[in-house]
């Protein structure tokens, strides 16, 4: 049987990794959502860990919900994007400075 | 037991592997497929933690919709990828280290007592979509409704970020057409009556 | 029976309401009349209750509205007729009424003709609702109203910057009095837990002990405290030294004003209230010191500056300073009822002098000066006669009203056991010879001697019997309206002495006035802590009738000192002046100290005024304009200002420095739970 810290720490991996991500695509707006997404699935991937071994469904739920959220998320995200490019023509994060206070 | 092992470490493997490509390639779309990749075995990972249900939502889901999306918006937009790759290189350390450290550290909390679970306390029931249904529908059936109530918010949203009205389509606009009045149309234009030798 | 007494206050009330708000409407006269008529029927209603009050012994106190209920105090309006009030009602509202008659004489060519009906009208009502009233608040109110009024009334003619400044001083001295007054009915509200006057009173009886810590670690008795706050209000109000130097200045107001307000009724509202609280005083013999002390000061020393004074009005307002004073000093002497007595007869002729003072005024076209006046006799023989009378009562002359009551007052200090009352003895006996010199030092200037005013009237004599002279006639006799108040104050100015019998000797106060003296003990408990005060009861002791009373008097001290000082008035200024031209060079710092009043204004501008300039202009720098302004208001502006400004630099609107510091806290933190 495999243990509970193995699962754990590959998410572990997967939420370093897409940290890494947003530090290395700084300038990619489409990325840094991927990596976001990424980050979402590592939390998921723990809860479904600590369902199945606590033996208790909650956890599962939570999952449920996250990804309802994050697909809610994604969509809006999407849509800000292609309004973004519509009126900017790039999605270069370094050229979006006009909250620069 | 050794099977479940195999399939474990092999789909972690390539869990990882797609992760870090999907940061380090050039091409979103490659990205996005990484990710897609990525998504498959979390999926498995989840079918060996008797997940079923949420393993077949994610690729269902997230596969089937939310990364086709990506892959529409990325292919919809042109986009010029060069600029967008600079400074990949001088990033790189810091942003290892930075993701390394975050790494080393959770690794060592989870390397504490109460991680350490072998086997799962109670076994995991017989159904898992109909116990995963009972417990969405009593306990979390508010939640329930408010998840449902942001996916329509989400809908309406992203349908009224991306509408634009284009001044130069030419289209029919049935409602304008039926309310229209006859003052509109008709103007009636006082003048004398022509005389026989005008004519 | 309760709305009659409602309607003694509500009276004039009303017709200073209709005269103040309808003045325009109704007309000068409409003005007159519907005041006058308020206050006839304010003194009518007073004669009944007063009928039914000293002679069937219907004594009323009660309440008549709640004005509001804060936990169990209770601000209410009530009424409380006994026979102190009622006299007090008396005397103002006749006064009042002879005074409101007066004014249609003396202001009749004054713009302002219905505002000054208003207004005295407005100042009866506060006046009786003084008097009237059956506990703390109401009495606070009715203080506080008239002294608004008297503010209004100094400065009627508020064009004139001498007025303004008077009515500002008048205000403001009497602030301070006022301050001392809330403060005294703030202790008695936390001592006792009551407004009311009866359950005052009550509760003082079992009061033994209680300090107030008047400042860290030094404990008063409270009753002390209570008595002293309380007095020091009615300095104020009725100008005691050091508080005295509004009522000088506030003869910048009309003169039937000075009657009314500034000598009969509303500078006795002190002398009443000490009256009225004076269970309180009685338990204290350091305020009754006290008292003695600052009545006997002004006493004397108030009426030495009446005989420097040149403006008519000045020196009776000197002469009044002065016999506030005797009426404080009976009050200290704990011969309670000899000082209301005093204040009822000074009532009347005080307000006949200045009456006749106004009439002169008149006469004189509103000359004031009495070096520039003289012979008046011949041609005013009215305002003569009833002013000899005043003067003659002032002074204390055997058979007018104002000997009995000083001649009281001065045996009531000679009885007295107070430590004070030595000082206080001596001072009043010298003050009747002071009086009777600046009195008739005034009486013959005016009236006898040269006619030093403005000759070239006399070429055109006898063309001015009509009410409407021009500028530079004759002097001539005041119509009827003047001339009746004046004669109608000059007949109690004579015969209310006469109610001595009755008033002082007998028990007419003995419900509203309380005395320590051996018949009233009390408490056996308290016996041991206070003197008994003799009162008036060891004059009452050798008293055999009125008659007696005058002969006695006639071989007393006081007799022979006023007679001196009006023989010394009669010298100096009728017959020869070399007496008073050698004093004056050979003590001519005392003139000049007279002359300045003593520097008490001099100090006060100096100190008190230039003071609270100074004392504003550092608040103002330093409080204001640098640590406020400066400091919390611009300061609080300039600091987040700062603050922005150091913390847009981390907004560099950029998405991804956001995400690193989000990134970097959650590295904080997993840093801080792993080791810390």
């Amino acid at each position: 049987m495999i243990p509970l810290s193995h699962f754990l720490i590959v998410a572990a991996l997967l939420f370093a990794i897409s940290v890494a991500g947003m530090f290395l695509n700084r300038k990619n707006v489409l990325i840094l959502l991927m990596c976001i997404e990424m980050m979402l699935l590592s939390v998921n991937l723990n809860f479904v860990a600590f369902s199945h071994y606590l033996g208790d469904m909650a956890g599962q739920v939570f999952v449920f919900f996250i990804l309802t959220v994050a697909a809610a998320e994604a969509a809006i995200g999407l849509a800000i994007l292609v309004v973004l490019f519509r009126n900017r023509r790039t999605i270069n994060v370094e050229q979006l400075d006009s909250m620069k206070g | 037991m050794i099977f479940e092992q195999i399939i474990f470490y092999l789909f972690s493997a390539v869990l990882v592997t797609a992760a870090v490509g999907m940061v380090t390639v050039r091409n979103p779309v490659y990205a996005a497929l990484c990710l897609i990749l990525s998504f498959f075995t979390s999926a498995a990972l989840w079918l060996l933690l008797e997940a079923e249900f949420l393993g077949i939502v994610l690729v269902l889901v997230y596969v089937g919709a939310v990364m086709v999306l990506f892959l529409f918006v990325i292919m919809m937009l042109d986009l010029n990828i060069d600029p967008l790759k600079e400074g990949f290189a001088k990033y790189a350390p810091v942003g290892f280290l930075v993701a390394g450290v975050i790494a080393v550290e959770m690794i060592m909390v989870l390397r504490s007592a109460p991680f350490q679970i072998a086997t799962p306390r109670a076994p995991a029931p017989e159904n898992n979509t109909e116990a995963l249904g009972a417990i969405l529908y009593t306990n979390y059936v508010y939640p329930f409704e408010i998840a449902a109530v942001i996916l329509v918010v989400a809908i309406i949203a992203a349908i009224v970020l991306t509408l634009r009205r284009r001044p130069d389509s030419r289209k029919q606009d049935i409602s304008e057409q039926v309310q229209v009045k006859r003052e509109d149309r008709v103007r009636l234009v006082k003048m004398k009556s022509e005389t026989k030798e005008q004519a | 029976m309760e709305a009659m007494y409602l309607a003694i206050p509500l009276a004039p009330l009303f017709g200073a309401i209709v005269a103040g708000l309808f003045g325009k409407k109704i007309g000068r006269a409409g003005a007159h009349w519907v005041t006058i008529l308020g206050v006839a029927v304010a003194f009518l209603l007073s004669l009944v209750v007063a009928n039914d009050v000293m002679f069937h012994g219907n004594t009323f106190n009660g309440t008549v509205y709640t004005w509001a209920v804060i936990a169990d105090i209770r601000f209410e309006v009530g009424f409380m007729l006994d026979n102190l009030s009622t006299m007090m009602m008396l005397v103002v509202t006749f006064v009042s009424l002879m005074v409101h008659v007066y004014t249609i004489g003396y202001m009749s060519e004054d713009p302002g003709y219905q505002r000054f009906f208003s207004y005295i009208s407005l100042f009866t009502f506060s006046m009786l609702m003084l008097v009237m009233s059956n506990n703390f608040i109401q009495l606070f109110f009715g203080w506080e109203a008239v002294g608004l009024v008297s503010y209004l009334l100094i400065g009627f003619w508020f064009k004139k910057e001498t007025a303004i400044y008077a009515n500002m001083k008048a205000f403001l001295v009497n602030r301070v009095g006022d301050f001392g007054f809330l403060l005294g009915i703030a202790a008695i509200l936390m001592h006792f837990g009551t407004l009311d006057y009866v359950e005052t009173f009550a509760s003082l009886k079992n009061f033994a002990g209680g300090d107030i810590e008047v400042f860290a670690g030094w404990k008063w008795d409270a009753v002390t405290v209570i008595a002293i706050l309380l007095f020091i209000g009615a300095m104020g109000k009725s100008a005691q030294v050091p508080l005295h130097v509004w009522l000088p200045d506030s003869m910048e107001g009309p003169t039937p004003i000075s009657a009314l307000i500034h000598a009969a009724t509303m500078v006795t509202a002190g002398i009443f209230m000490v009256a009225r609280m004076s269970p309180i005083f009685e338990m204290s013999d350091t305020a009754l010191n006290l008292i003695l002390i600052i009545g006997a000061t002004t006493a004397f020393f108030m009426g030495l500056i009446g005989i420097v004074q040149n403006d008519i009005k000045k020196v009776v307002a000197y002469s009044t300073l002065s016999q506030l004073g005797y009426m404080t000093v009976a009050l200290g002497a704990s011969a309670y009822s000899a000082g209301v007595f005093h204040l009822m007869t000074h009532a009347f002729f005080k307000a006949l002098l200045f009456l006749a003072a106004g009439s002169v005024i008149i006469a004189m076209h509103h000359e004031q000066d009495i070096r520039k006046m003289g012979g008046l006799k011949k041609y005013m023989p009215i305002t003569y006669w009833t002013s000899l009378i005043g003067s003659l009562a002032l002074i204390g002359f055997p058979g007018f009203s104002g000997f009995f009551s000083k001649d009281l007052i001065i045996e009531a200090v000679h009885e007295s056991h107070l430590w004070a009352a030595g000082y206080a003895y001596t001072l009043v006996l010298l003050g009747v010879f002071v009086t009777a010199f600046y009195s008739f030092r005034m009486f013959f200037l005016v009236f006898h001697g040269k006619e030093r005013f403005d000759a070239h009237g006399h070429d055109d004599h006898g063309h001015h019997d009509d009410e409407h002279h021009g500028h530079g006639g004759t002097p001539h006799e005041s119509p009827w309206v003047v001339t009746i108040p004046l004669i109608m104050l000059a007949i109690p100015s004579v015969l209310a002495g006469y109610l001595l019998d009755p008033m002082v000797v007998g028990e007419f106060f003995h419900d509203a006035i309380f005395v320590n003296d051996k018949a009233h003990g009390f408490d056996p408990a308290l016996q041991g802590l206070l003197s008994a005060h003799p009162g008036i009861e060891e004059i009452s002791a050798a008293y055999h009738g009125v008659l007696g009373f005058v002969l006695h008097g006639l071989m007393a001290p006081p007799f022979w000192l006023a007679m001196a000082g009006l023989g010394a008035a009669w010298f100096i200024y009728l017959k020869d002046d070399a007496l008073a031209r050698w004093a004056y060079d050979k003590f001519r710092w005392l003139h000049t100290l007279l002359d300045q009043k003593y520097y008490v204004d001099s100090f006060n501008q100096k100190v008190f005024a230039n003071g609270s300039v100074s004392l504003g202009n550092v608040l103002w720098s330093i409080g204001e304009r640098l640590m406020i302004d400066g400091f919390i208001v611009n300061g609080a502006a300039k600091a987040v200002g700062w603050f922005s400004g150091v913390a847009r630099q981390v907004q560099t609107g950029y998405l991804y420095h956001y995400a690193f510091s989000m990134v970097v806290g959650i590295l904080l933190m997993l840093t801080w739970f792993l080791f810390f």
